[in-house]
């Protein structure tokens, strides 16, 4: 019983007026709702920023994250040489709009990390990266600093705030894990992240890196308490991995050649 | 489908022929997105949404669409309102929608959507077709909500994000349930929640695939 709908031509031409109208609806939809994406992208960004260096008022609106945020100059950092860049060695005019992470996955704009020094379980390094850095009245006051590395189910991606004398930490967050709820997922907790505040990066060395994630808690008497923040209880492997990223990331491969130029007054 | 008034067809999926706890469907996602009732609220609004427009475009469009191709011409609509309602959840539910993840995505795979569009919409008019999708959503919803409950009341603590039980972790009393933060627990909630409605509703239950016999034999010991 062919139906006249079922002839090779209807259905051809059925086909065809099909995508044609749900490839404009689709379309339309992803093009006018764009703007308003990209700019919840960038709110959300920079929210982790804000939250991990700790001024972050609770309930605050958009603008007014806008405008805290505005304190901040976004900079690029060459990692290797500690100095800054221009975004156009990147490729970008507004350094805001230079994805680290992309670039991670480009062979031209980051290099292979030896397994030997892998402490972070990245593979690959950025050449350049994005800082943020809040400056009053020609002193600096704050640095953000992006770090990312293995836990154990995931890559956490997060930052670290410094205050200005850039050994004492202001703050830190994870923006995007996958670590497992209740245990790992646990640094998002503010209670334990408000462990890390006050703690310091270095002891003598300034490229080591002395961050311990210790169990059973941090005595008000224990040695080099201020370089030891409690680990996560039964989230071994998670805590692990954050020790690990950290001390990577502040390290002589990381931010420590940065951190040692802005600490002399040399960039 | 003569004689079947709209109220039927909006509120039978709810209870009497939900398409989770008796056609068992859509049980990926009911795992997937139940650890926080809010979550949970706006992936049940995207797939009210999706299920009751795909409802009726295919509805309007089902006198046209020829039978060889008419899977691939339900999955192409189903698709693309996936798209724009994880379009419209990035620009305005953007924290949300980063949690949901890909699950929005995967409302394409969802067989209550696609069942419903090959079942009820290629036969009714597209009113009908369009309650019959808003009455699955719901179906769908009312037992996520469920599980949602428990497992956020439970795992975490707390309800809509707003803390009822302070947990050990944040300095009070309550040593929160792990396992229901993690999917597993949503089996059990659901095979609990199932074989509840079962018990107020024994309609429900599947005749016997096989009946057991007693046992015969003389034991050797």
């Amino acid at each position: 019983m062919a139906k006249a709908k079922d002839t090779v031509s209807r259905t051809v031409m059925v086909a065809l007026v099909l995508s044609i109208v749900f490839s404009v609806v689709v379309s339309t939809a992803a093009v006018t709702l764009r703007p308003a994406q990209i700019k919840n992208q960038n709110l959300d960004i920079k929210t982790n920023i804000l939250s991990a260096s700790g001024m972050l008022e609770p309930g605050a609106s958009a603008d007014e994250i806008e405008s805290t945020f505005e304190r901040f100059d976004v900079r690029l950092v060459d990692l290797d040489s500690g100095e800054f860049v221009e975004p156009s060695a990147v490729g970008v005019k507004d350094p805001m709009k230079y994805d680290m992470y992309k670039a991670a996955s480009d062979p031209a704009m980051s290099t292979d990390i030896p397994s030997s020094e892998d402490k972070a379980g990245i593979k690959r390094r950025p050449n350049v990266a994005k800082v943020y850095t809040l400056s009053e009245n020609g002193e600096l006051k704050r640095v953000v600093l992006p770090i990312h590395g293995y836990g154990l189910w995931s890559t956490l991606y997060g930052f670290m705030a410094l205050e200005g004398d850039l050994n004492t930490i202001e703050g830190l967050g994870f923006y995007s894990h996958a670590e497992t709820p209740g245990l790992g997922g646990e640094v998002d907790n503010p209670r334990w992240k408000q462990q890390w505040v006050g703690k310091e990066l270095y002891a003598d060395d300034p490229s080591e890196p002395q961050i311990r994630l210790v169990k059973g808690g941090v005595n008000a008497d224990a040695k080099n308490k201020e370089h030891k923040v409690d680990a996560l209880s039964g989230a071994t492997l998670t805590s692990r991995g954050v020790q690990q990223l950290v001390n990577y990331w502040m390290g002589d491969r990381g931010f420590a050649p940065f951190l040692k130029k802005l600490r002399e007054g040399e960039v | 489908m003569a004689g079947v008034s709209a109220k039927e067809v909006l509120f039978e999926p709810i209870f009497s022929n939900n398409p989770i706890a008796l056609q068992i469907l859509g049980i990926c996602s009911a795992l997937a997105v139940t650890t926080s009732m809010n979550v949970t609220i706006v992936m049940c609004l995207a797939v009210i949404a999706v299920t009751a427009f795909s409802n009726l475009a295919v509805s309007l469009v089902r006198t046209q669409i020829p039978g060889s191709i008419r899977i691939i011409v339900q999955m192409t609509i189903i698709a693309s309102l996936v798209i724009v309602v994880d379009q419209v959840l990035k620009a305005y539910a953007y924290e949300i929608s980063k949690q949901l993840s890909v699950f929005v995505g995967l409302i394409i795979t969802n067989c209550i959507v696609m069942g419903r569009a090959e079942g009820f919409a290629m036969n009714n008019t597209p009113g009908m077709s369009f309650l019959d999708g808003v009455g699955n959503g719901l179906g769908y919803s009312v037992m996520l909500l469920f599980v949602a409950f428990f497992r956020e009341l439970f795992g975490a603590g707390s309800l809509f994000g707003v803390t009822l039980l302070p947990s050990v972790n944040e300095g009070g009393w309550y040593v929160t349930n792990g396992l229901l933060l993690l999917p597993p627990s949503a089996f059990f909630i659901i095979g609990l929640a199932i074989w509840g409605l079962r018990t107020w509703k024994p309609e429900q239950v599947e005749e016997k695939d096989y009946k057991l016999s007693a046992h015969k034999v003389k034991e050797a010991f």
